[in-house]
């Protein structure tokens, strides 16, 4: 008897894809790129995060048109996004038979308090996550896979390091607390004892967590990955630089040898102009993608 | 003796864990000099393309293909190890880089998407009971030479195979707490 969609099938499926590099494409010939600089995976958009900021309205899932194109071109995994709490956009992915579903802040969120229930479906689900509490209330959700929310289509990395040290900084408060504590710190982070405990046991996340939202260079990959990450997503940063395939191939190779400066130099030279970024300051509340869905 | 998991991409620490539970010696692979240490490398699943492009770029594709050559290493390939280990893939991209360790033909994604992906009670031959399988956009050996030993098959699929050194399963026994498996690679990499 053969068990589809399990949560240690729908899991194992990002264990795969750790030490990996997810690219944004928004087109066939984006997608064979990706797949030819060495991607884990893409993910299939009608607009990159950059430009979903810049055209501004309502940010839907892509059209199925787009997303089966994608797949019919490459063999990695394809993965989509549909907007926070929107289970609708959810069940037609998977009927399309996408591989990972992003339920993302970049997209217009169609549930202010609720989250979809991830465990009814059988693909599985990535989430954005600011902080530990965050991180653990979607993996109860039904969450298979963990990124960080960082800032989508800004090209700045520092709102994605600011995510990820503080998920690793809450996991060492964890270890060092004892049981009777450790009921104080569920309450304040809104998650279970036992998610905690959890934590506590494995001294990590229960499930693979990616870098995402603002990473646009090779140098941004290997200081997301030294960081704790356990993979890199990028969006904008590819096909909004100078010369893509360089800079793709560029990320993959930062994000495998991430703490060897010498192959790291050697992979930042000649990449032409990245992506013009974005200081957080420049940004207004409502134009923080990050405060969507926590 | 040491037994390696290659660190290019992919399951890398699940396997490092069951090797570290079994008692051995586990090193994690990444360039070659940790590779001349070990008696046994296991491939581990993750994106068969993305791991053999990375092989081939940093050298570390020949260094495998001459120690398997002259006896001096055994290699066990997990899901995308095994389209790593085959001489042939029915379904690789133009000019995918593979090992061509085993005489086998593997087709990649055999089972369908991440959607079909599942978990099984599977008969293995060495084994009983049977061992819980966890298929992940898994490959399957659609043919392999006479030399090839089949130890599992699935739907009319071969799963897990010898060949000499040469060990492969469709399958992830990294996933599950079931150390079986490694200890056969542990046995096999003792006998190198």
């Amino acid at each position: 008897m053969k068990e589809q969609g399990t949560y240690r099938v729908k899991k194992g499926m990002a264990q795969m894809q750790k030490g990996g590099v997810i690219m944004d494409v928004t087109t066939v010939e984006q997608a064979r790129i990706a797949e030819k600089a060495g991607a884990v995976a893409v993910m299939a958009l009608e607009r990159v995060p950059a430009d979903i900021r810049a055209a501004g309205g309502v940010a839907r899932m892509a059209d199925p048109e787009i997303i089966l194109r994608i797949m019919d071109t490459v063999t990695i995994p394809v993965m989509a996004k549909v907007r926070i709490g929107h289970f609708a956009e959810a069940q037609i992915l998977e009927e399309l038979g996408v591989d990972y579903i992003d339920e993302s802040e970049v997209l217009t969120p169609a549930d202010e308090q609720y989250h979809i229930n991830k465990h009814l479906f059988k693909v599985p689900f990535v989430c954005g996550a600011r902080d530990l509490g965050e991180a653990l209330r979607r993996i109860s959700e039904g969450a298979a896979m963990i990124r960080t929310k960082g800032e989508p289509g800004t090209g700045n990395v520092v709102e994605a390091v600011r995510h990820m040290r503080k998920v690793m900084d809450q996991i060492r408060q964890v270890l060092g607390k004892a049981d009777d504590e450790l009921v104080v710190m569920a309450k304040e982070m809104g998650v279970s004892i036992e998610m905690l405990k959890e934590v506590r046991e494995a001294g990590r996340l229960p499930v693979v967590n990616f870098a995402a939202g603002g990473i646009a260079s090779p140098a941004d990959a290997s200081l997301m990955m030294q960081l704790g990450s356990d993979g890199i997503f990028v969006g904008s940063g590819i096909f909004k630089s100078e010369k893509p395939e360089l800079v793709a191939e560029a990320i993959v190779q930062a994000t495998l040898h991430y703490d060897d400066p010498k192959i790291l130099a050697k992979t930042s030279k000649g990449l032409g102009e990245a992506m013009p970024g974005l200081e957080m300051s420049s940004l207004t509340a409502a134009d923080r993608m990050q405060e969507r869905g926590i | 003796m040491k037994v390696g998991v290659l660190a290019v991409q992919g399951a890398v620490s699940e396997h490092l864990n069951h090797l570290g539970r079994c008692g051995v010696n586990a090193i994690a692979v990444k360039e070659k000099a940790a590779l001349d240490q070990v008696s046994g490398l296991i491939i581990p699943g993750g994106e068969s393309t993305t791991i053999g492009k990375l092989l081939e770029t940093f050298g570390l594709a020949e260094s495998i293909r001459e120690r398997c050559c002259d006896g001096s290493l055994a290699v066990f390939g997990t899901c995308a190890g095994m389209v790593l280990m085959a001489d042939e893939v029915s379904d690789g991209l133009p000019g995918q880089p593979h090992l061509g360790l085993m005489k086998i033909k593997v087709k990649r994604n055999a089972f369908g998407r991440q959607r079909e992906s599942f978990e099984t009670e599977l008969q293995f031959d060495l084994f009983e009971p049977a061992l819980t399988a966890v298929f992940i956009r898994a490959p399957k050996i659609e043919e392999a030479a006479a030399e090839v030993e089949v130890l599992a098959r699935l739907d009319e699929g071969i799963v897990a195979a010898r060949q000499g050194l040469m060990l492969t399963t469709s399958f992830h026994p990294e996933l599950t707490a079931d150390l079986r498996v490694h200890q056969y690679f542990i046995e096999i990499c003792k006998a190198v």
